[in-house]
């Protein structure tokens, strides 16, 4: 067996993970072609975390909701209500920042408490649920703001929109240097966990992937991570929503991969009847994610009023589908219990790029939403392709995990060190 | 008399990596019932996706003649026209729609795209005469019992002018009396000339039933026996299956009886939709440390309610009693307070109620106690998969990894998965719920030796199964349960399949 086909083995196994990358690659190479450079100048960058940051912060909580088997088509109305809530707390009421924005998010847990009663303990399916959401809390968001903006609202609470990071050279810099520290800083530490984990898989024995991919991959996400720093470090630094996105992402990424809650919704998604009669408590659970997704949902509502400067009625219309949309194109099954915190990023990111450069190039929403839609269709399409040529339920990718599709067979032991060893040779 | 309706010759079927069938040979003479047995994943259902179009002619070598003529079928309904039926063991019908939509569903009475209801009523009404079912036609078919289920199945297939019937596993969710039913149709149906291909798993079904019996076993036909040359013989069969004599189907064990462990005391259940219906009457049983107890009961007894409602009141209302922990009353009204009493359930159902399919085996393992890994809620990874490979050793788990994902293991392998994971949760009380429901022949072996380990360490153990021999096999004590009463408590030494079901069909006023 040579070390070529077991790399392409290899990849072909994980075809929708290596493909949703490529398909990153691919858009943005696409579109830095056709916006003549623009769309990687260091100040588009920058608009592109910082325009996009809601709905990741919103696709983070989906993709957990979504893992579950539920979904929510509220967080768009939840995010303009918590718009409107803050802007009644601050601009109206004259409360300071510190205290509307833990207000704020405590609102945003209320109303995922009012939803996830409803599904996890009355039962209602929570499409219904949050349907009626989606509705009630628009209305809300009108009632309280009586259709009219409130604006302008303080300093602090607009950086959490469009501030960025102080910059400790002082401005005289070319480059912004507290961000360079931040970006080869995270860079160092993502290539410490990698090889951390690594080691540990070939401890016990589970490692599948091929040393060449391994390489590759952590190689080319360390050097993307140093690109997008450099690029962020050469016009004003790390904006602050990026500070908070990622502690979310990192937070989040640990809280579904180890810790007991992330493995019930896991199983609650997988097998609701196999989870229960293990002493699951399903309803709590449900419960929880529902509450966690308002809290989301209201801080998604807080950045984006923040960037707007203003408290609109219309605010966060349409978001529920962008963040759901990303929640799928980053692999999660709309089935329940697969999905990963990591995949709904780049999935948003694929949406986000998208928005940017089409809206770059003076395409109108008719044609953003056509494209969106069209892309959400082959990225899911894809997945129940690839599903079914594998022929299980594993086949659907759950990126960034350890190995997914052993060969069906039972009898056959797996040679997977001696592949790995072998791989790395060549 | 003894002309082929059915050759397949030189059949070789391969996946991807996996040869699933090699050279398989089947001969079915016209009118017999044939049988065709092997262990899990010997590739009979393969055999059969074969011969019915399910897999297209050009996906697999060699050939297969019907009526002596060659046939390349591309798709099931191909293979229909010809006369050759498959019913699967997942019943294919549609719970919403009446008996009669689901005999004519693909086939409909209809004249000018428009359907006949009076004509389609009326056939299906003969139709059901035929099998024996006496249902109205429009009844939906939700509302009838699985066993009833399996004859509208039948009836559809008649409706096709069927002339090989082809029943993959058509017993297996039925209770004995329905069972019986099922194969004496077959024998009816033979009587009119149906041919019949049975795969089945009971070996006392196929000695009732079989003209021969084609063994297969790792993809490849081992023997063809003939019940006119007196070859079918159930030593003779297992034989084939395993490749071995097996000694003893049971484990020898050398029960160490102690005190009491569980006590269930007075225990009524209603039934979940139905409030006027009591599933379980005042049952009472104990069951002792060390002990192996059975619980038998035909088809609809209450022994999986009984069971799934004392372990947090999963099934039904419990409407009155009390359960004991040695000696001391314990709550067990949901699943986490009854694990936390060191009691574990083990589901008849795996798929549906036992494992998450689309995860790993370590991840089904650590489910049930997941604490007991967990440092402040973060999961202790390595820690797991120490414990997971652990079991997967232990338990002979066969498997690449503990990261193979379990819905791709085979039913045995899955039901080790799930003992594992009950063993993890370390119980005083294990109930097993049909343990070996669907898993081949060697792997009952080592499930039944896990059992006997169990017990040996001092756990309780409750069996719940439908097969008496296995009961017996390995039981110290057998209550038996009929229409949700406790009829009968004997010992091992008195225990006889007779007595057994004695009690089973004994009804209390």
């Amino acid at each position: 067996m040579s070390a070529l086909r077991e790399s392409l083995g290899f990849l072909t196994s994980r075809l929708r993970q290596v493909g949703i990358f490529v398909a990153l690659i691919l858009i943005v190479l696409l579109f830095q072609g056709l916006t003549g450079g623009i769309l990687l100048q260091p100040q588009n960058v920058t608009n592109l975390v910082v325009q996009n940051s809601y709905i990741l912060i919103l696709a983070i909580g989906m993709v957990m909701v979504i893992i579950a088997g539920h979904i929510d088509l509220s967080v768009g109305s939840v995010a303009g209500f918590i718009g409107a809530v803050a802007g009644v707390m601050i601009v109206h009421w004259g409360w300071p920042w510190w205290a509307a924005i833990p207000a704020c998010l405590l609102v945003g847990a209320l109303v995922g408490a009012w939803q996830g009663y409803w599904i996890a303990y009355v039962g209602i399916p929570a499409f219904i649920v949050t349907l009626a959401g989606m509705l009630i809390f628009r209305g809300l968001t009108l009632i309280t703001l009586r259709n009219q903006q409130i604006t302008p609202f303080p300093a602090e609470l607009r950086a959490l929109g469009g501030g960025f990071l102080p910059d400790i050279s002082g401005g005289t810099s070319v480059l912004e240097w507290l961000t360079v520290i931040l970006g080869v800083g995270a860079t160092a530490a993502l290539l410490i966990q990698a090889f951390k984990e690594r080691r540990i898989r070939r401890k016990f024995d589970l490692e599948s992937e091929p040393l060449v991919w391994f390489i590759i991959k952590t190689a080319f996400t360390s050097l993307l991570m140093l690109i997008i720093t450099f690029l962020l470090a050469s016009y004003r630094g790390t904006p602050i929503v990026l500070v908070v996105l990622a502690a979310l992402v990192i937070a989040y990424t640990a809280l579904m991969n180890n810790s007991v809650f992330g493995r019930h919704t896991y199983a609650i998604g997988g097998n609701l009847h196999a989870a229960e009669l293990s002493g699951i408590k399903t309803k709590a659970v449900t419960f929880r994610l529902f509450v966690n997704m308002g809290v989301l949902a209201a801080l998604a509502g807080l950045v984006f009023t923040a960037r707007l400067n203003s408290a609109q009625p219309a605010g966060g219309t349409g978001f529920e589908l962008d963040s759901i949309a990303a929640a799928f194109i980053g692999g999660a099954a709309v089935t329940g219990g697969i999905g990963t915190v990591a995949g709904a990023m780049i999935g948003g990111l694929i949406m986000g790029v998208l928005n940017n450069g089409m809206s770059i190039l003076g395409l109108g929403t008719d044609y953003q939403q056509l494209i969106k839609g069209l892309v959400l269709l082959v990225a899911v399409g894809f997945d129940i392709f690839n599903k079914n040529r594998s022929g299980g339920g594993g086949g659907i990718g759950k990126r960034f995990k350890l190995k997914t599709s052993p060969p069906p067979a039972e009898e056959k032991p797996a040679p997977a060190s001696n592949e790995t060893v072998e791989a790395g040779r060549k | 008399m003894n002309t082929p309706i059915l050759q397949m010759r030189g059949i070789t079927k391969t996946f991807p990596g996996v040869k699933a069938l090699q050279d398989v040979t089947l001969d079915v003479n016209r009118g017999e019932v044939h049988a065709i047995c092997g262990e899990n994943g010997a590739g009979k259902s393969t055999l059969m996706k074969v011969l019915s179009g399910v897999y297209p002619h050009n996906t697999f070598d060699g050939e297969i003649l019907f009526e002596n003529e060659p046939c390349n079928f591309s798709s099931i309904s191909d293979s229909e026209k010809r006369g050759i039926v498959i019913i699967h063991q997942e019943l294919a019908l549609s719970p919403f729609l009446s008996i009669a939509e689901n005999i004519y569903l693909g086939n409909e009475q209809a004249t000018n795209g428009w359907v006949d209801w009076r004509k389609t009523n009326l056939e299906a009404a003969r139709l059901l005469a035929r099998v024996g079912l006496d249902e109205n036609p429009v009844t939906p078919v939700q509302h009838i019992s699985v066993g009833k289920q399996q004859l509208v199945e039948i009836a559809k297939a008649l409706s096709k002018e069927v002339k090989l019937l082809i029943l993959d596993e058509p017993t297996a969710a039925l209770n004995d009396e329905d069972s019986g039913h099922l194969l004496d149709l077959i024998l009816h149906l033979k009587g009119q000339g149906v041919t019949s291909i049975i795969i089945s798993h009971k070996l006392n079904e196929i000695r009732k039933v079989a003209d021969a019996v084609t063994i297969i076993r790792d993809g490849k036909t081992i023997e063809t026996l003939r019940l006119d040359e007196g070859q079918i013989t159930q030593e003779r069969i297992i034989r084939g299956m395993v490749g071995r004599d097996l000694e003893s189907l049971y484990p020898e064990r050398e029960p160490n009886i102690g005190d009491e462990v569980l006590r269930i005391e007075d225990w009524s259940v209603r039934h979940p939709q139905d409030h006027s219906r009591m599933v379980v009457r005042n049952a009472n049983l104990h069951v002792r440390k060390g002990e192996v107890v059975g619980l038998a009961g035909l088809m609809g007894a209450g022994r999986t309610e009984l069971a799934m409602s004392v372990f947090g009141r999963t099934y039904g209302t419990t409407v009155s009693g009390k359960v004991y922990k040695y000696g001391e009353e314990i709550n067990t009204s949901t699943v986490s307070e009854a694990i936390r009493h060191g009691i574990a359930y083990a589901t008849e159902d795996r798929k549906h109620y036992g494992l998450n399919l689309i995860e790993d085996i370590r991840r089904n393992i650590s489910l049930a106690a997941l604490r007991k890994l967990a440092k402040r809620g973060f999961v202790d990874k390595n820690q797991e998969t120490v414990v997971a490979n652990g079991y997967r050793k232990s338990m002979n788990i066969k498997a690449p990894s503990v990261a193979a994902i379990t819905g791709k293991l085979s039913g045995g392998n899955q039901q080790k998965v799930v003992l594992s994971k009950w063993m993890f949760s370390d119980p005083d009380v294990l109930i097993l719920d049909e343990p070996t429901r669907g898993i081949d022949v060697g792997a009952k072996f080592e499930i039944y030796t896990i059992i006997a380990k169990l017990a040996a360490e001092g756990k309780a153990v409750i069996v719940i199964s439908s097969e008496l021999p296995e009961l017996l096999g390995i039981c110290d004590r057998i209550y038996t349960l009929a229409a949700g009463h406790i009829t009968g408590e004997v010992p091992i030494a008195e225990a006889t399949q007779e007595t057994l079901m004695h009690y089973m069909t004994k009804e209390k006023e």
